[in-house]
């Protein structure tokens, strides 16, 4: 038997912008177990709802994550909106649906990039943050903020975008997509990217699905699951069928993100063809009071809120599960068995998002 | 639209067998999470199929702070449990993967708890 040695793995690490550890224990060059440790950015937000009124709350809940920062937000405000029987205005659902996707394909061109880079493909890296600025310039341009900017609200959104301005974005959809194109053509085709990812970090789809995987990971094993399709809010309007691969590796869960870019500028297109003249909010009044458990679809998957109000100004209860946390027990298992030298790339291929898991 | 959510309260005693079938059902452990109520632990089991929501909760009574794990039904539970043990001080037996306490880097013992004289470390 090859002797073991226990390698530790971060919490600071090149392929980790955000601290997570993991005790791997290797014989030889493989992993034959990974142990991970969490809580060294624990924030403790979830308390805070003990503190802040319910409508402050969404400025506590888009502070999640710096990424997927719009998606938190509208997943809080659905669970209370829920709780207190608010339908909020068709104009309001359709610019949720618009700022969710340009975040979704915000944070798969970051991941894109971040992937490139691990590969060492530094040109690619900054090409695809390069596309990215023009996403976060619409952002900008729409809501004053480039990443986090307060635009949803319990009874819908804060902020409104002029018929005009929805002209002009659909006119940089179209320049993104052509310049996304050549970037996705690279990672769909370029024999090293291939050749690095394939077979690399394989879970199956039993597997994937026991494990309690999520988005993207649990979609590359061929499982067609994404909570957009409980047409949650604006979605009840969009025509959308999930992205799935098969292969169930590291390069699948890339080609699953690559063409949901594609996927998100088609719903944005959708939201300008169709949305509705009308209000943006709806006036709320009383305190919530009842329970519910509100789940979207965030660009790394499925994430739950628990929201409790006793019908005071402050929620009684507020928890958050995290799809990075749902995709760990997935990750161990990627983990096992792999070449040392694949621990980076499998560890990233899952988008982990440390910020989101230490609310 | 919302989501139709079914929330079923059982007792602790009823736990595993209900584990049990909606495992042989083939649901999906969406998630574990604890609250502390007045003298007791709340803890949700969230389940999944096909997008059909199914929550059983379970009251455990602070002072008790132990009970069975799912792992063996549902492995992924391990990560869950592992997390409440270091947050709320609850112990789970037959843990298919026990990481001793160790999983959360925090100083602070069972610091989600409100009465730090009800901690059992």
């Amino acid at each position: 038997m090859a002797q073991r040695t226990i390698i530790p793995f971060g919490p600071q690490h090149p392929v980790l912008p955000e601290p997570i550890h993991l005790d791997l224990v290797l014989e030889d060059e493989k992993v034959i177990e990974a142990i991970p440790s969490v809580g060294f950015i624990h924030r403790g937000l979830e308390l805070l709802c003990k503190k802040k009124s319910f409508t402050d709350m969404v400025l506590v809940a888009e502070r999640i994550c710096g990424i997927c920062s719009f998606i938190h937000s509208v997943g809080f405000c659905q669970g209370v909106e829920k709780i207190m029987n608010l339908e909020i205005p068709e104009r309001a659902q359709y610019l949720r649906v618009f700022w969710g996707e340009l975040s979704r394909v915000h944070s798969h061109l970051l991941w894109l990039g971040l992937a490139a880079d691990a590969v060492g493909f530094e040109s690619l890296f900054m090409h695809a943050w390069r596309v990215r600025e023009k996403v976060l310039d619409i952002f900008e341009e729409t809501t004053g903020g480039r990443v986090i900017f307060g635009a949803s609200k319990v009874g819908g959104i804060r902020k409104d975008i002029n018929s005009e301005t929805l002209v002009t974005i659909a006119d940089k959809l179209t320049d993104i997509e052509n310049d996304y194109r050549a970037l996705a053509d690279v990672f769909s085709k370029d024999y090293t990217i291939a050749h690095r990812w394939s077979g690399v970090g394989c879970v199956s789809k039993e597997d994937a699905y026991n494990l309690g995987a999520v988005g993207p990971t649990v979609r590359a094993s061929g499982i067609k699951q994404d909570l957009r399709e409980l047409r949650y809010g604006g979605y009840q309007f969009m025509d959308f069928t999930p992205i799935v691969e098969t292969a169930g590796d590291c390069y699948a869960r890339a080609l699953v993100r690559v063409k949901e870019v594609y996927q998100s500028i088609d719903l944005m297109r959708q939201v300008l063809n169709k949305i509705p003249d009308g209000a943006i909010d709806i006036k709320v009044t009383g305190f919530p009071t009842g329970e519910f458990f509100s789940r979207v679809e965030q660009p790394r998957g499925e994430v739950v809120y628990y929201l409790k109000g006793d019908g005071t100004n402050f929620l009684d209860r507020f928890r958050i599960r995290t799809p990075t946390f749902a995709n760990i027990p997935a990750l161990l298992k990627m983990l096992a068995g792999c070449d040392f030298a694949d621990v980076p790339a499998i560890v990233l291929s899952i988008d982990p998002c440390i910020s989101c898991t230490e609310r | 639209m919302f989501e139709t959510q079914e929330i079923t309260n059982i007792a602790l005693n009823d736990l595993l067998p209900q584990v049990h079938h909606l495992a042989q059902e083939k649901y999906r452990l969406v998630q574990i999470s604890c609250t502390e109520q007045q003298d007791n632990f709340c803890l949700d089991y969230t389940f999944d199929k096909a997008y059909k929501f199914y929550d059983l909760r379970v009251l455990l009574p602070i002072k008790e702070a132990a009970l069975p794990s799912i792992s063996g039904e549902f492995f992924a539970a391990f990560l869950y449990e592992n997390e409440i043990h270091d947050l709320f001080g609850i112990k789970f037996s037959g843990l298919a993967l026990d990481y001793g306490g160790k999983f959360y880097r925090i100083e602070k013992p069972a610091p989600f708890r409100t009465n730090p004289e009800e901690k059992t470390e």
